[in-house]
């Protein structure tokens, strides 16, 4: 219960180093989850699921151009 | 000679100065009153930190006489004020300064108000913030406008009387304080985060900002605090009672505040409007303000033993 700043940073990173290393080819479009599966509802109606997929796409994109720390995620790649 | 120049023109620079901040006051900031006005002209220019020594040199003009002193405390004014005026520059650029005076720009007749709202929501009738040309009017206009300051000191409040709670078990020391206070924050700032992702996964269109999210996330500490303090007085019961009472208090004003502002036009007046959009917007709705009775007793349940 006791938690402290440094622990919500932590919790943070991890999760962020999460959403960062999941690949492209080998698990999202496996599972219905890659990017060319987001096009389909035009319109103000992008839904939960296209949403989510976009927030993970970003969040990709953002740690693979940004820190040196996820530079190992290109041989992953 | 030249040493009266100096000194009127230094007198001269304390003036423009002391002019300068009045006049940066009254234009600055609608939201508060400038009471400094009376005091502006005298030599306690408190708005002005630069012009207090300078301020302080004429009437005792025996105490710095020296030129040379009154230059080197000149330049170190100087100093000061671009040193201030980088920190401003930087900060501003990271915590929104002037943003954040709307929501500090209360009074006590508000503050009364709101916290009377947050115990007893049920005879309120009009929930909507009044906007005054396309910006919301400050909080002392209006009850229903979301404020920063009662959050504030309600989460100040909050760990003092942890404190005195756990004082009265012989469970204190001043480390728990410090560990009361990160805790309560961690899960705050969790909170605000949760929301601002279930907010962005819906696709919401509304006006609530970060802040706005933070404020209605800290009108919880007031039903805690009240909770805990009826469980030092009066026990166990009255604590179970009390934070009853609170907590559907604060569901009901959470509701009707967020229904305002999540929902469409149609559902926010209470006609049932089906279609799948407006039913994840209710159930947003209600999520987020039965998170907060679960907050309130998660975070108090340990102090009352």
């Amino acid at each position: 219960m006791a938690f402290t700043l440094y622990s919500l940073i932590q919790a943070a990173i991890l999760c962020v180093n999460a959403v960062a290393v999941l690949h492209e080819e080998r698990f999202l479009s496996k599972i219905g989850w890659g990017v060319d599966q987001s096009v389909g509802g035009f319109g103000d109606e992008p839904g939960i699921k296209v949403q989510l997929m976009n927030l993970v796409r970003s969040v990709r994109t953002v740690m693979r151009g940004g820190c040196p720390l996820h530079v190992y995620t290109n041989w992953l790649v | 000679m030249d040493y009266t120049a100096t000194q009127s023109g230094s007198r001269q620079q304390a003036n423009m100065r002391l002019r300068n901040s009045s006049m940066d006051g009254s234009d600055g900031s609608q939201l508060f009153e400038d009471t400094s006005r009376a005091g502006s002209g005298s030599q306690t220019g408190y708005r002005n930190q630069q012009a207090g020594p300078q301020a302080a040199g004429f009437p005792g003009q025996s105490l710095l006489s020296d030129p040379m002193s009154n230059l080197a405390m000149a330049y170190g004014s100087s100093l000061a004020s671009q040193g201030r005026e980088m920190v401003d520059k930087n900060l501003d650029r990271f915590i929104p300064i002037s943003k954040l005076k709307y929501y500090f720009a209360v009074d006590t007749v508000y503050v009364g108000k709101k916290l009377g709202l947050l115990v007893f929501p049920y005879m309120h009738e009009n929930w909507e913030v009044s906007y005054q040309q396309d910006t919301p009017v400050a909080p002392r206009f209006d009850v229903n406008a979301p404020d920063l300051y009662i959050p504030a000191m309600g989460f100040i409040t909050y760990v003092l009387v942890a404190g005195l709670a756990l004082g009265t078990q012989n469970r204190f020391s001043p480390e728990l304080l410090g560990v009361q206070a990160s805790s309560a924050l961690v899960w705050l700032i969790m909170e605000v985060l949760a929301v601002l992702l279930s907010l962005y996964l819906v696709t919401v269109n509304t006006d609530l900002t970060t802040i706005d999210l933070l404020a209605f996330s800290g009108y919880k500490y007031v039903g805690m605090i009240v909770g805990v303090v009826a469980g030092l007085l009066f026990g166990k019961p009255a604590y179970y009672l009390s934070l009853l009472w609170c907590c559907v208090a604060i569901f009901v004003f959470m509701i009707r505040t967020l229904r305002l502002k999540l929902l469409s036009e149609a559902a926010a007046e209470g006609r049932l409007v089906r279609g799948a959009r407006n039913q994840l917007r209710m159930y947003l709705t209600m999520s987020i303000a039965a998170a907060q009775p679960i907050f309130m007793y998660w975070l108090t349940y340990h102090l009352i033993r």
